[in-house]
């Protein structure tokens, strides 16, 4: 197939940046989204110009570097996959594809389409973690029997990839559906109750010093989210931080 | 004597380790503030030893080339992990998985150290588990089991199909706490570009801000590589883009022995390749072989009807169907281990049986499972004559639980349902045995550098059972290295910071920025997908899954020639003083050039066939083997270390002998 792509182009952090249209032909249904692109970046590379900067690494949904907004879509026009997932029997011959980052404050732009979400770390680092050093010594694991209900939601909870796609889907902004996966995940199981207050007190914090929005339960986060993350999370969250809040 | 000494301890192999750790020395808490460690990479090994040596009070430094931790390559482990709790009382134990690890690995590797490996299994899960890792249980609240190949118990761990991510996330949930800390300084979006030596010893890295493009300069008491393997000098891989050698070769130049560069592991269950425009190949998780059928058809005129679209491989009956791994290994069947599996996929498609248009495929179907589970499930739903329809809506309803992100997966790349038609498979470069040399306490041969996971070659032998590659990196960043540096870091606590603006230092950093201005200033003629990809045929086709020593020399021949005008003609379009993602990637073939040449030259050295490598000129004549792995103990039981001096070609091999006192050495039958 022939397509247009209409390609968000930035130099770096600093610069402006603008839409730059560049015609692809000979693209396979079989080819994943990611690859039409290296075939572009290959004809650019050919020609002398730089390629188009995007991140992308195990290529096949699990690592969450991918992104993209395409046809203002994160991920793309399909359900519960990634963009390296995509693949371009999703479009037809004479589509025109519009391709931009991720857009958000807290996610500023590092180059074309690549963005900084280094703001994600740091809310995990103020609490996504429970804390128990490596010893050895630990108690045995089948010490404390898990009921499979649980164990099996905090599973769901913990599939999140950090893409940062509902951030992207959200008017707002909003980090609440990646917060409240880690915090529902330690929240339903035994070994996080233990920090439950401090946890999700410094993890809401730091999502709101990072500049990210409210959430008004509009649900954009759960329908583009690549892994089907819950927005019941966003309500064990609440609970959750309601709880702590009491506490003091 | 070889100039390689592996330091195993004395004594009896259930007692080495404890025996290890109680009289090596120690650095006391107040020291270890005043020592700094360098962790490179931060998947399962680098992210556990960076989180650890930190929770231990080192001030520790890790360097990732992604945007977070989190998104390591670790991450895309599928299947589980191996831990000997003996759960499922079928009989485990420490001993077993030390035999089965090294019965598996073909009788390649280190008694010791695969010992201590099983020795630790059963902590990570604990560690794991209090970590918050959400393992898959049964109903009644306790850890489930699943079975792997090459092996006879059911000690697998796992989270849904998504084991590596559950257990990356831990570890860097870990790190996240040291982070917080200040424990850990994170560099990431960093790539190492050389080891800087002093006195003979690792003292730091050279490394490139990728943002801004800047060569900074990190000092250190100790060197940690644990950047992972080097699959995609194959080019086509079920590695991520980015995974490379670059850490581990540029420690290679600098000192460290290479060891067993050509055990390779290639996957028997992976989607098969689409086109040309293929940039990596995806795994298709070992545990489904629990529960899936491996087939093609009988008769040749069925493959031709298939591969045109006229005849459904449902439509073929049992009997037209040939199992050939239940036929040729009645005792593992479908769960022979991965390189019995493999070239068993390959012999069945090289005789013309493949199932796809490129005749490079065979089937994984799990028509059986569905049907077995379905009739289970309506029965313990209280459904005593279940309809066919009922059956089929139960079994895949099960098989939807147990593989459904697989299932999934497979359904949006194929574009095919695999609960009502056959999954199609065939064989990828999934894993590297070989690695970095290290002796037991995972030193490399250069004092103070240590490799720690996928990165190391010391525990798999010629081939690595499945769900053993979190194991091991996990043991090793947890269990093992913490423990083991502080012996050689004992010795640096008057040392002081190691200051960078030293000779040393700016002459390992003039080399980088030499190399780079090098990369450069190609004639500009090929990218480097260019090159890549022709260095990725010519290990497939010579160095893949059968080699001879015709095509190895070939090879040799070929990569060296096509080194020589990568470096003449490569073409590297922006500026090296800024972000520039190809500007990576040549760095990265530029070191593929050169291990790929040293895989080939160890491939023809080992005339052996063991594990994942199998030489045409060594297989059994006759008997119940016949056409089987040839293994040659007297010549080839060795560990092959290569020393670097210069070209490829003119690396020194040295051998360390592998001594079994434990596990008596046999012919590897999974008949």
């Amino acid at each position: 197939m022939n397509l247009t792509l209409k390609i968000w182009r930035q130099k770096d952090a600093q610069s402006k940046g603008k839409i730059v249209e560049y015609p692809i032909s000979g693209i396979e249904g079989d080819m994943s989204f990611l690859e039409m692109l290296d075939v572009l970046n290959e004809e650019l590379i050919t020609k002398g110009e730089e390629p188009v900067v995007f991140d992308h690494d195990c290529r096949e949904g699990i690592c969450g570097a991918c992104s993209l907004q395409i046809n203002g879509e994160p991920h793309g026009p399909d359900r519960l996959i990634t963009t390296c997932q995509l693949h371009m029997r999703k479009f037809n011959d004479g589509d025109t594809i519009f391709i931009e980052p991720f857009r958000a404050k807290a996610f500023p732009v590092v180059k074309d389409l690549m963005i900084d979400r280094s703001s994600f770390d740091r809310i995990q680092q103020a609490g996504g973690f429970i804390s128990v050093n490596t010893s050895g010594n630990t108690i045995d694991a089948n010490a404390i029997p898990i009921r499979k209900e649980d164990a099996d939601e905090a599973m769901d909870a913990a599939t999140c990839i950090g893409c940062g796609a509902c951030v992207a889907a959200c008017k707002n902004a909003s980090a609440m559906l990646f917060t409240s996966a880690k915090v529902s995940q330690f929240s339903l199981l035994p070994q996080g109750q233990v920090e439950a207050t401090e946890r999700v007190m410094a993890m809401v914090n730091q999502m709101d010093e990072e500049g990210f929005g409210n959430c008004t339960n509009t649900g954009a986060c759960e329908i583009e989210c690549p892994k089907g993350i819950s927005l019941e999370n966003i309500a064990r969250m609440n609970r959750e931080y309601m709880k702590a809040s009491l506490k003091g | 004597m070889s100039i390689l000494d592996s330091k195993i301890p004395e004594g009896p192999l259930a007692d080495k380790w404890t025996k290890h750790k109680n009289t090596i020395n120690l650095v006391n808490p107040a020291n270890k503030r005043n020592i700094d460690v360098i962790v490179v990479g931060t998947g399962l090994a680098g992210g556990s030893a960076a989180a650890t040596l930190a929770e231990l009070g080192y001030n520790v430094k890790t360097f990732c080339y992604s945007d977070s931790p989190r998104r390591a390559h670790s991450i895309a482990a599928q299947g589980g992990i191996n831990a000997a709790k003996n759960y499922q009382g079928d009989g485990d134990s420490n001993y077993r998985l030390f035999y089965d690890t090294v019965k598996g690995g073909d009788y390649r590797s280190r008694e010791a150290n695969v010992y201590r490996l099983a020795e630790v299994s059963g902590n990570i899960i604990d560690q794991c588990v209090a970590q918050g890792v959400p393992f898959a249980r049964e109903y009644g609240g306790l850890l489930d089991n699943r079975s792997f190949g090459g092996v006879l118990v059911s000690r697998t761990f796992y989270a849904k199909g998504q084991t590596g991510q559950q257990l990356l996330l831990g570890a860097y949930s870990a790190m996240n706490r040291q982070i917080n800390r200040g424990k850990i300084q994170a560099f990431n979006r960093h790539e190492m570009l050389d080891l800087v030596k002093v006195d003979g010893k690792a003292r730091g890295i050279i490394a490139r801000n990728l943002v801004t493009g800047e060569i900074e300069r990190h000092s250190a008491h100790a060197v940690v590589l644990a950047s992972g393997g080097y699959g995609n000098v194959f080019f086509l891989s079920t590695n991520a883009m980015g995974s490379n050698v670059m850490a581990a070769w540029r420690a290679h130049r600098r000192g460290a022995f290479f060891a067993n560069p050509c055990y390779t592991q290639i996957h028997p269950t992976c989607i098969p390749v689409s086109g040309d425009h293929q940039s990596k190949l995806t795994l298709m998780s070992e545990s489904l072989r629990n529960d899936g059928r491996i087939w093609v058809p009988k008769r040749k005129e069925d493959v031709e009807a298939i591969r045109a679209g006229k005849l459904k491989p449902t439509q073929l009956s049992e009997e037209e169907r040939d199992y050939y791994l239940e036929r040729r290994y009645p005792a593992f069947g479908n769960l022979v281990p991965r390189d019995v599996a493999s070239r068993a996929a390959k012999e069945r498609c090289d005789e013309g049986f493949g199932v796809n248009k490129t005749g490079e495929a065979v089937y994984l179907d799990f028509a059986a499972a569905i049907q077995r589970y379905g009739k289970e499930k309506a029965l313990t739903s209280g459904i005593h004559n279940p309809t066919a329809e009922q059956i089929l809506e139960f079994g895949e309803k099960v098989i939807e639980e147990k593989y459904g992100n697989l299932f999934q997966m497979y359904e949006k790349i194929v574009d095919e349902n695999p609960y009502k038609t056959p999954m199609m498979i065939y064989p990828a470069v999934h894993y590297t045995m070989g690695g970095l040399w290290v002796d037991y306490n995972l030193q490399t041969t250069v004092p103070g550098c240590y490799a720690a996971g996928e990165a190391n070659f010391s525990d798999h032998g010629a081939n690595r059972l499945g769900a053993s590659a979190l194991m091991q990196g996990l043991a090793d960043g947890y269990f093992v290295l913490p423990y083991t540096i502080g012996d050689y870091l004992s010795h640096d606590i008057r040392t002081g910071k190691i200051p960078t603006d030293t000779p040393e230092f700016d002459q390992a950093e003039k080399d980088v920025k030499d190399r780079i201005e090098k990369l450069m200033g190609g004639s500009g003629e090929h990218s480097v997908d260019y090159y890549h990809k022709k260095l990725g045929k010519i290990m497939w086709n010579k160095c893949g899954m059968s080699r001879n020593e015709k095509g190895l020399k070939e090879a040799i021949d070929e990569i060296a020639a096509l080194r020589e005008d990568f470096w003449k003609n490569v073409k590297v379009p922006g500026a090296a003083n800024s972000m520039n993602p190809e500007l990576e990637k040549a760095g990265r073939v530029a070191d593929f050039l050169e291990l790929g040449e040293l895989f080939a030259k160890d491939a023809l050295d080992r005339n052996e066939s063991c594990g994942g490598h199998f030489r045409e000129e060594s297989v059994e004549q006759d008997g119940e083997q016949k056409g089987e792995a040839l293994r040659d103990d007297k010549n080839f039981k060795y560990v092959s270390a290569w020393e670097y001096k210069g070209e490829p070609k003119d690396a020194v091999l040295h051998k360390e002998d592998l001594v079994f006192e434990n596990i008596e050495l046999k012919t590897r039958s999974y008949k």
